[in-house]
């Protein structure tokens, strides 16, 4: 089970990388929240995987015997929450700079960082167009 | 009592922020509760240092669970001189808010943001808690991209893409450095990693403390990865430009600090070689960056990372003098860094531009304020006797008696190069001619509560510059109360 755990940790987050290092702006955000899916069953995968007995420990006992670890879980939950407010964020600020600019290719995102001018200085940033 | 005041640092900002928004519809009365919560939250953190510095670590465990299995806030007097500088920050920004040198717009999501950044900071200061730190780091992260899209024009959206995508991969680094951290150890507290990871064997433990130092070097703007710094921060107003200058990769520098220096104490030699060399190269390219740029802000910008560079050089050094200098270089630069920020701001308001090449004929026209920026800008530079000649003293002292020759040359070739950046901003500003000749400086900018905030940062530069002995003292309590290997 933790192989295959995993290897599917490694294919998502080849996956993610692929897409993040394209120039397209919404492949890197979708890439970004592949990666996050991938990282998130890395913390399941932290607290041990195999178990599947609830962790409720029995009357009279003490200690946890043979349940699964609860507290990853928790986290997991945690971090989706976060990512899933992340990525509506993302892909808002996607949509936006396609309506505002009409680029969704970084290349020709500049708008920040304007290209060097003809003398090989950096450009005036006009506060006038903020 | 207690309890409060050690949670007080996220309380505080938290309820403003839920007070702003409740009065979006009374954008003055906002404003004015904005200011007075950045009060409160100073009001508080002095108390929170007060009390630490009189009964020593203050500890609070949340919901009944006691320590190494609830979530805990530990302060000491690191974290607690940490959110008071937060908080000072927090009132500053919020004075020049009410100026009309460079503003943020208001907008009704303004001081909520605001006030969401300042708990997320200060979360991040307080907590004892490795996952709950990683709750903070994602709380700052949102509340800086809300305020950075805040003026929604292309170049502010431009910026936040890029802000965005390195913070983000960080944050998830971090994540998975957690994975590895909980897998190896079964531990999230720090005090229970510190005796946990040191029963695990170094070199197991190393890369899943490379990972999480790896997050926290992205968050802190160290070389290589500190791109996503120069390219967005200039798109910000000037209030929101200084506090997120002031206090955004220190958290970085803090985390990388509380991680080697509190938790994992027995990380091995090699990973302080490692971030030794990565601090020489942040310090020279981003004094490099800044000397090719004409813009004010963007020269600032890629002096925060090199400046970066010493604070690492100093938990590098592995040793309680380096971390003395560390502290002390953090508590400096926040106050010099964001007062630099505003005066530009001001020149821009009275010139009408932040690029070099179209400004100048300050030095006729409004000589105190080139007495102003000269306060902040040599003791950035290191002249003593400023503050800035102090934290370096420190940090490069050590570094020499450590027999680091290499660090120790970059540090103070640095310092050189940092002092031509800032002459080319007195120089062009200050002492040139403005290219336009009919220019006066124009007598409608309300520049009142400018004045007040830059005067006040550059007073306090200049007492500690005169008097670095209590705070030299404080960074040397702080560190013994840290476990900062011998």
């Amino acid at each position: 089970m933790s192989w295959f755990l995993a290897i599917a940790i490694g294919a998502i987050l080849a996956a993610g990388i692929f897409l993040t290092l394209s120039r397209s702006v919404l492949r890197v955000v979708i890439g970004i929240s592949l990666i996050g899916s991938a990282v998130n069953l890395m913390l399941f995968a932290s607290g041990r995987v195999g178990s599947g007995t609830p962790p409720i420990i029995d009357e009279g006992l003490q200690v946890l015997a043979g349940g699964v670890n609860p507290l990853p879980q928790a986290l997991v939950l945690t971090a989706i929450v976060i990512g899933f407010a992340l990525t509506c964020f993302s892909l808002v600020l996607a949509l936006t700079l396609k309506q505002k600019t009409g680029a969704s290719d970084t290349y020709e995102l500049r708008d920040a960082e304007p290209p060097l001018g003809t003398d090989g200085k950096p450009t005036v940033l006009e506060d006038s167009q903020r | 009592m207690s309890a409060f005041l050690v949670a007080s640092p996220v309380l505080v900002p938290l309820a403003v922020a839920l007070l702003t928004t409740l009065l979006h519809t009374r954008p003055r009365l906002a404003a004015n509760v904005s200011l007075l919560g950045g009060v409160a939250l100073l009001a508080c953190s002095l108390a929170l240092l007060a009390r630490v510095l009189a009964d020593g670590v203050q500890r609070t465990a949340f919901g009944n669970w006691p320590a190494p299995f609830g979530i805990e806030f530990v302060v000491d007097p690191l974290s607690a001189s940490m959110a008071l500088i937060t908080a000072l920050m927090g009132v500053v920004c919020l004075v020049f808010q009410r100026s009309s040198a460079d503003p943020a717009p208001e907008s009704p999501t303004l001081h909520p943001l605001i006030h969401a950044l300042l708990a997320g900071v200060g979360g991040a200061f307080v907590t004892g808690d490795l996952f709950n730190l990683y709750v903070w780091f994602e709380v700052m992260l949102l509340a800086s991209l809300g305020l950075l899209a805040l003026g929604m024009g292309r170049r502010h959206l431009d910026a936040t893409l890029k802000y965005f995508v390195l913070n983000a991969l960080g944050t998830l680094l971090f994540l998975a450095g957690i994975a590895a951290v909980y897998g190896l150890t079964g531990h999230l507290n720090y005090d229970a990693l510190a005796q946990a990871s040191s029963l695990v064997e170094p070199l197991r433990m190393l890369p899943a403390v490379a990972l999480v130092c790896l997050a926290f070097l992205i968050k802190a703007g160290a070389f290589p990865l500190f791109a996503w710094l120069p390219s967005s921060y200039h798109t910000l107003p000037a209030p929101l430009l200084a506090l997120f200058a002031a206090l955004l990769t220190k958290v970085g520098v803090y985390a990388v600090l509380r991680m080697l220096g509190d938790v994992f104490v027995v990380t091995p030699d090699i990973a302080y070689q490692v971030l030794g060399w990565i601090a020489v190269a942040t310090m020279i390219t981003g004094v490099l960056g800044a000397a090719f740029h004409w813009d004010i802000r963007r020269i600032l910008a890629f002096h925060i990372v090199s400046q970066i560079g010493y604070m690492l050089l100093g938990i590098a050094l592995d040793s309680e003098a380096g971390t003395i200098g560390t502290i002390f270089y953090i508590l400096h630069h926040i106050i010099v860094k964001a007062n630099l920020f505003l005066i530009a701001a001001i020149i821009f308001s009275l010139t009408g531009s932040y690029d070099l090449r179209r400004i100048g004929g300050l030095w006729k026209t409004r000589p105190w304020l080139g007495v102003l920026f000269l306060i902040p800008a040599l003791s950035l530079v290191g002249i003593p006797p400023l503050s800035g000649f102090w934290a370096k003293f420190i940090v490069v002292r050590e570094s020499l008696a450590q027999g680091e020759f290499i660090w120790t040359a970059a540090a103070l070739l640095v310092g050189f190069l940092t002092l031509y950046s800032m002459m080319k901003i007195w120089m062009q500003a200050f002492w040139a001619k403005h290219p336009d000749e009919q220019w006066t400086p124009p007598s409608d900018v309300r520049l009142g509560p400018a004045w007040l905030a830059t005067i006040g940062l550059a007073l306090i530069t200049v007492v500690i510059g005169l008097m670095p002995q209590p705070l030299y003292s404080f960074a040397e309590q702080a560190v013994r109360a840290m476990g900062v290997s011998p």
